[in-house]
């Protein structure tokens, strides 16, 4: 087994381009669930809208697609987003917290189910996604896309490093966003509405137009995170929005600490980390022949196994996750 | 603050005397008034109320046996749950149909039965929360902190003030979650005081409060009513009814059955007999020389 590979392989991981968008999307759950306790388990609905309209928009007529400027997909993505926030939000805020889970669940799903279905084939290119819609983005790129670039046990492709220099820009602007909103009266309703929201509403405040600003704002940070995951791989494809995705993200914020600002960006990257690790781990052995032989194909779902575990053990000796106030998490078992 | 504080400290009270201790009696000058009120949960009518008036400035007691509705139509009138039937007014504005925190920001605030604190926030900012019209709580200014700073300040001044009233300034910096029920109970009634309310409505406010405290709440409400503001209460404890209220309420099934000021109602046969249904060892009026402890 060559450590030496598994390890520059798995610093370079934790902050690459598929990191972010977990980051992203563990961002925008904070605003949902670590701040307003919304239970919005359809994150990867609002990540698809993301990756899609600006797949959708961007790519060249030739392709199938509208030949738009990569901004205008962007935009059209985020946009989206906020649509898909308000058509979610409207019927289900009213409603009791557990309502709006199933209802962003089931959403999320339909997006995927209607994307990947061959009655969207002409747009949404099916259970194939759209492709070829970021050649702008990489001819903007200052470094050389096919040129390597390292510094210490970093190790990234030019066309990496752009994506990266973007994605965490995005992060640490929401992250800003998220910090002077919840040090704000705003984050303080938001946070009470959390806490109870009929409380809230004794005190004249608007409740449902404050969980729906939270809704929009969360979902706008997902959406962005499938714009990273869409121009990283130059790829909108269905399956990458499995609820799957949505669970990851809630792993990276519960891993980091709900309701801290930096919850969201160090848990994706210790647990985006964690998955390289484990991942390129159980590739060495494969390729060293430790599995037998009728183990070897599954060896694949091993990482999920052991990161499942370290959640459970997680939960159980630090529920707070890494930033988090013990004192918090505790309260509501008097 | 209320208008007119200074003339309307006895005014509400005072203005009571002559009225006539019937059900449904009108009111000089009524905040809040309700017409028919009708809530049925499936097969049970749990409020049936015909026509009722409070007095405005003053300190109104609802009170009856458990199950006899008191809380529900307090749900009804600050419009948390909505009636079959029936219209409601505060200041003459119909009621029917408007949300809850609408109903709130026009000044007619209440308190919960089982406490509704936010425990993971600390008891300032409890009590902040409760401040109104806040230019910080608005998305796009809340981005900028020159904007709301100096109102921060005010309403942490007046929020500390109200603590210290309430004698909750050394547990500050505590999270609600970490306040007695007693505690939870006066930081929930400091709270609505943020909002600067007119009429405050209260959800049994002594229970679970020490005896000590509640001399000293008992104080609290009174000055409510000396600052102008009119208070309704639900409450189970006599002798705060008898102690502080203007005017008492008794509700029965869902029904009001009598009212008048406290020591005509606690001599009232029917009111007795309602109570005596499922509090055979209540006083009912322990300052009437009925074999009373107090």
């Amino acid at each position: 087994m060559d450590w030496g590979n598994i390890v520059t392989l798995t610093i370079s991981g934790c902050i690459g381009p598929l990191a972010v968008q977990y980051v992203l999307a563990a961002q925008g759950l904070n605003i949902h669930y670590g701040y307003t306790g919304l239970f919005n388990f359809g994150q990867a609905g609002f990540m698809a809208v993301g990756a899609y309209g600006t797949a959708i928009v961007a790519q060249p007529s030739q392709l199938g697609g509208y030949g738009g400027p990569l901004w205008l997909g962007v935009l059209v993505g985020v946009a989206a987003a906020v649509l898909l926030a308000l058509l979610m939000g409207l019927p289900t805020l009213r409603l009791r917290g557990d309502y709006l889970a199933i209802v962003t669940i089931a959403v999320s799903e339909i997006i995927r189910l209607v994307v990947r279905s061959e009655a969207t084939d002409a747009f949404a290119g099916g259970n194939s996604g759209i492709n070829g819609f970021a050649a702008s983005f990489y001819e903007a790129n200052p470094f050389k896309n096919n040129g390597r670039y390292e510094w210490g046990p970093f190790s990234y492709l030019g066309k990496d490093l752009w994506i990266m220099v973007l994605g965490w820009t995005v992060v640490g602007a929401f992250a800003l966003l998220t910090f002077l909103l919840m040090r704000s009266p705003w984050g303080r309703v938001v946070r009470s509405i959390r806490e109870n929201e009929d409380a809230v509403r004794s005190l004249g405040k608007n409740v449902q137009g404050y969980k729906m600003q939270a809704l929009v704002l969360g979902g706008v940070m997902g959406a962005m995170g499938g714009v990273v995951l869409a121009l990283f791989q130059n790829l909108a494809l269905p399956d990458d929005f499995v609820t799957r995705t949505t669970f990851i993200a809630y792993a990276a914020l519960i891993l980091g600490g709900a309701a801290r600002v930096l919850g969201p960006v160090v848990g994706g990257i210790i647990w985006y980390g964690a998955f390289a690790f484990l991942t390129n781990v159980v590739t060495e052995a494969k390729r060293a022949g430790y599995f037998p032989s009728g183990v070897e194909d599954n060896a694949a779902v091993l990482p999920f196994v052991f990161l499942g575990i370290a959640l459970m053990l997680l939960v159980v000796f630090r529920p707070q996750g890494i930033f988090g106030d013990r004192r918090e998490v505790e309260l509501d078992a008097r | 603050m209320p208008a007119e504080p200074a003339n309307a400290t006895a005014a509400g009270p005072t203005a009571l005397a002559g009225v006539p201790r019937e059900v449904g009696v009108a009111k000089p000058d009524p905040v809040v008034v309700a017409d028919g009120v009708v809530r049925r949960f499936g097969g049970v009518t749990a409020v049936d109320v015909g026509h009722v008036e409070f007095q405005r400035g003053a300190i109104t007691a609802l009170i009856g046996p458990n199950g006899a509705g008191k809380t529900t139509f307090f749900n009804l009138l600050s419009c948390f749950d909505q009636p079959q039937e029936g219209t409601w007014s505060f200041n003459g504005e119909p009621l029917r149909g408007v949300v809850p925190h609408q109903v709130a920001r026009r000044g007619m605030v209440r308190t919960f039965q089982l406490t509704k604190v936010l425990s993971k926030l600390t008891v300032i900012e409890n009590m902040r929360l409760g401040a109104t019209a806040q230019r910080g709580e608005r998305f796009l200014s809340s981005l900028l902190k020159p904007l709301w700073a100096a109102q921060e300040a005010e309403v942490t001044a007046r929020a500390d003030e109200l603590l210290v009233r309430f004698k909750l300034d050394h547990m500050r910096e505590e999270f609600a979650a970490s306040l007695s029920g007693g505690q939870r109970k006066l930081l929930e009634m400091a709270r609505a005081l943020m909002t600067d309310p007119e009429l405050i409505m209260l959800d049994e406010p002594m229970a679970g409060v020490n005896p000590a405290l509640k001399q000293s709440l008992l104080g609290h409400v009174k000055a409510l009513r000396d600052e102008g503001r009119s208070v309704i209460f639900v409450e189970h404890d006599m002798d705060m009814v008898f102690d502080i209220s203007d005017w008492v309420v008794v509700m029965a099934e869902g029904r009001i059955i009598a009212e008048g000021p406290p020591a005509d109602v606690g001599a009232n046969p029917a009111v007795i007999d309602a109570y005596l249904g499922t509090h055979h060892d209540r006083d009912l009026a322990p300052d009437l020389g009925g074999g009373g402890t107090s």
